[in-house]
């Protein structure tokens, strides 16, 4: 999987290092005066002159925690996954005792869960809720991060560090702390409303489901994607804003028209963690279920695979499952970057 | 707030005054929503059980002393073994990530070597895999080993990661420069005693980012504990402030529990947060994709 991944994965992420040297601009080095020497000089050659062969082991002996880490933690489990994902479990001994036993079964699995309608309506249900979700919260987000970036408004101090405060809130603790707004019973929104004579709100019925769900994941949001475009606001050199104020661009425009395409690819790194997050929602609706009866075992992709791997101790079941997943994030992903990619970062270079 | 006083003693705004109003008002709005579930859940922490379902919300109640000792003698404190254990895989396991991934990193950064681009590449795919893919052979390969539900379970595979890595590369780059490293190494100095002495101190700054990101990161980790662990001596908060409500969904008297519970365990992180806010260097995220 590693090596299938690596692959197509190359695309994008070329274009990620390719941006990363002028961070030398924006973060700038502990002794001034390094960025020169950082940005300008290539980095040595291995086996180059002054570097013996102390020098030429150095970088692998580095790597080396991290690439044990990471064979053991992420390459083989991925492998393993794979694997599994092609056996089953069937009864193999026949008479009484007939014991249940891994068995290759080839692509069995995979046509299963994707002929299953159950794994199929988790996947339409987390697609309401991440349409719902994400572009409220990026929205939010820069729409809060220009504000900030604009030098007119007052209380800013105040405001991103209050608007960022909910990315301390672990989601699963958010989900909690908001599903006791949520619950009839404990309900401030409620509260009020049925003071009114109004009846309470159904938070957690029907419909209402979604967007109680999706605020979580909005309120638990906003200030990390505020943060990340904010800075890339504050990249943004002066003099560009300046011209065009002198030019008589009005800050409306200004900000449509030069800042927001400025930092469009802040937005597609956001857009694609938004994107990530979403197909592995499984927290909140998890945390939640125990308040309502509209969340079912298999409410979500994720939730399906948990059930499938440790409630019906079905394993390769689960692993199958989460590699269509995995499949699905990828190539969801790729298009978006794809998409996004002539206008953001294609253009910039 | 300080918008809607300046407005009030000066009635006549002039139009770039006025300009500023409304920029302020939805900022505050912002902060407005993102502060009333806080608020709310340290209210409701001071409330006893009837006054949580009788008094209006947002009055505070008299039942805060009597909450925390129940929270913290329930089942012989197991709410503070929680904290603690969250305190070990959080802190602990951060504390390494980071280590490994700015070693890493730098050998990204400031060597070059056969195979480093695709090795770089191979890591940073990494970050695509849902954690789902990964718990489920995770936790069978921990119970061919024996290690399922122990400490390491969880703490060994928050260890590795990509974006840490990324991100220790990203700073690296722009942190050590070059020559120094070159006059360094003329002056005689072992690669490992360059890095040790010269360029670790450099990328301390974006070190710290690195670790309270995944400290936040691992403290949010839900699911890995909650395949791993069976034992509930060992859970992180989050996954026994779960299993407290679960238990508690028949019965209202373990709300005020879980309530106070969740108020605990949101305001140290929250006094941390505040408090490395200004050591922190999240330019570095975007600064890194900056065309």
């Amino acid at each position: 999987m590693s090596e299938t991944t690596s692959g197509p994965a190359s695309g994008p992420a070329t274009d990620l290092a390719a941006g990363a040297a002028p961070a030398a601009v924006s973060a700038p080095a502990p002794d001034s005066g390094s960025g020169n020497g950082a940005r300008g000089a290539p980095p040595p050659r291995a086996g180059g002159g002054r570097r013996g062969l102390g020098g030429f082991l150095a970088p692998y002996v580095f790597l080396t925690p991290a690439l044990a880490l990471f064979v053991a933690f992420l390459a083989i489990p991925v492998g393993y996954a794979l694997y599994l994902s092609v056996q089953g479990l069937r009864i193999v001994d026949e008479g009484v005792f007939g014991t249940r036993s891994e068995v290759f079964v080839g692509f069995a699995n995979y046509a299963d869960i994707l002929t299953d309608s159950t794994f199929w309506a988790g996947f339409g249900r987390m697609a309401l809720y991440g349409v719902i979700g994400v572009p409220l919260t990026l929205g939010a987000a820069l729409l809060f991060a220009l504000l900030l970036d604009y030098g007119g408004a007052r209380a800013r101090r105040f405001s991103r560090a209050a608007i960022f405060l909910p990315y301390a809130v672990p989601g699963v603790i958010a989900s909690l702390l908001w599903g006791f707004m949520y619950l009839p019973s404990t309900s401030p929104f409620s509260h009020v409303t049925e003071e009114l004579g109004l009846g309470g709100i159904p938070f957690l019925d029907g419909g209402w489901i979604f967007p109680s769900l999706a605020n979580i994941a909005v309120w638990g949001g906003i200030g990390f994607n505020m943060i990340i475009i904010y800075t890339a606001l504050r990249g943004i050199p002066p003099e560009l804003a300046d011209a065009a104020r002198i030019d008589g661009c009005s800050e409306w425009r200004l900000a449509l028209r030069i800042k927001v395409p400025l930092v469009a690819p802040a937005l597609v790194l956001t857009g694609l963690f938004s994107l990530i997050g979403t197909l592995q929602v499984y927290g909140e609706p998890t945390m939640l279920r125990p308040m309502t009866v509209e969340i079912d075992q298999t409410w979500v992709p994720l939730m399906y695979i948990y059930r499938d791997g440790f409630i019906r101790d079905d394993l390769p079941m689960a692993a199958a499952g989460s590699v269509v997943l995995a499949i699905g994030t990828l190539v969801l992903s790729l298009a978006l970057l794809r998409v996004t990619q002539r206008r953001t970062f294609g253009g910039a270079q | 707030m300080s918008a809607s006083t300046t407005g009030a003693r000066r009635p006549g705004l002039l139009p770039h005054q006025r300009a500023r109003l409304l920029p302020t008002v939805v900022l505050l709005i912002g902060a407005f929503y993102c502060l009333v579930p806080l608020a709310w859940i340290v209210v409701a922490a001071t409330k006893s059980n009837t006054e949580l379902f009788s008094t209006f919300t947002f009055t505070p109640g008299t039942g805060l002393l009597d909450n925390l000792r129940e929270l913290f003698t329930y089942q012989d404190g197991a709410f503070g073994r929680w904290a603690l254990n969250s305190l070990l895989y959080a802190g602990l396991g951060s504390l390494l990530c980071t280590l490994i991934s700015a070693v890493a990193g730098y050998a990204f950064s400031r060597y070059e070597f056969p195979g480093r681009t695709a090795l770089f590449y191979l890591i940073l795919a990494g970050v695509l895999l849902p954690g789902m893919l990964l718990a489920i052979p995770q936790y069978i390969i921990m119970t061919k080993i024996g290690m399922v539900g122990s400490y390491w379970s969880v703490l060994l595979p928050g260890l590795i990661s990509p974006f840490a890595i990324y991100l220790a590369r990203v700073y690296a780059d722009a942190a050590v420069p070059v020559s120094t490293i070159e006059s360094a190494r003329m002056d005689g100095a072992s690669e490992y005693r360059i890095f040790g002495t010269i360029a670790l101190p450099m990328m301390l700054p974006g070190m710290v980012t690195i670790f309270m990101l995944q400290f936040v990161g691992a403290w949010n980790n839900f699911l890995l504990p909650y395949v791993m662990l069976s034992d509930e001596s060992r859970f992180p908060i989050n996954v026994g402030l779960y299993t407290l409500l679960s238990k508690g969904s028949g019965e209202p008297s373990l709300y005020s529990l879980a309530i106070v519970g969740t108020a605990v365990s949101v305001l140290p992180l929250i006094a941390l947060l505040l408090f490395l806010q200004r050591f922190w260097r999240l330019d570095m995220i975007s600064g890194g994709l900056k065309g």
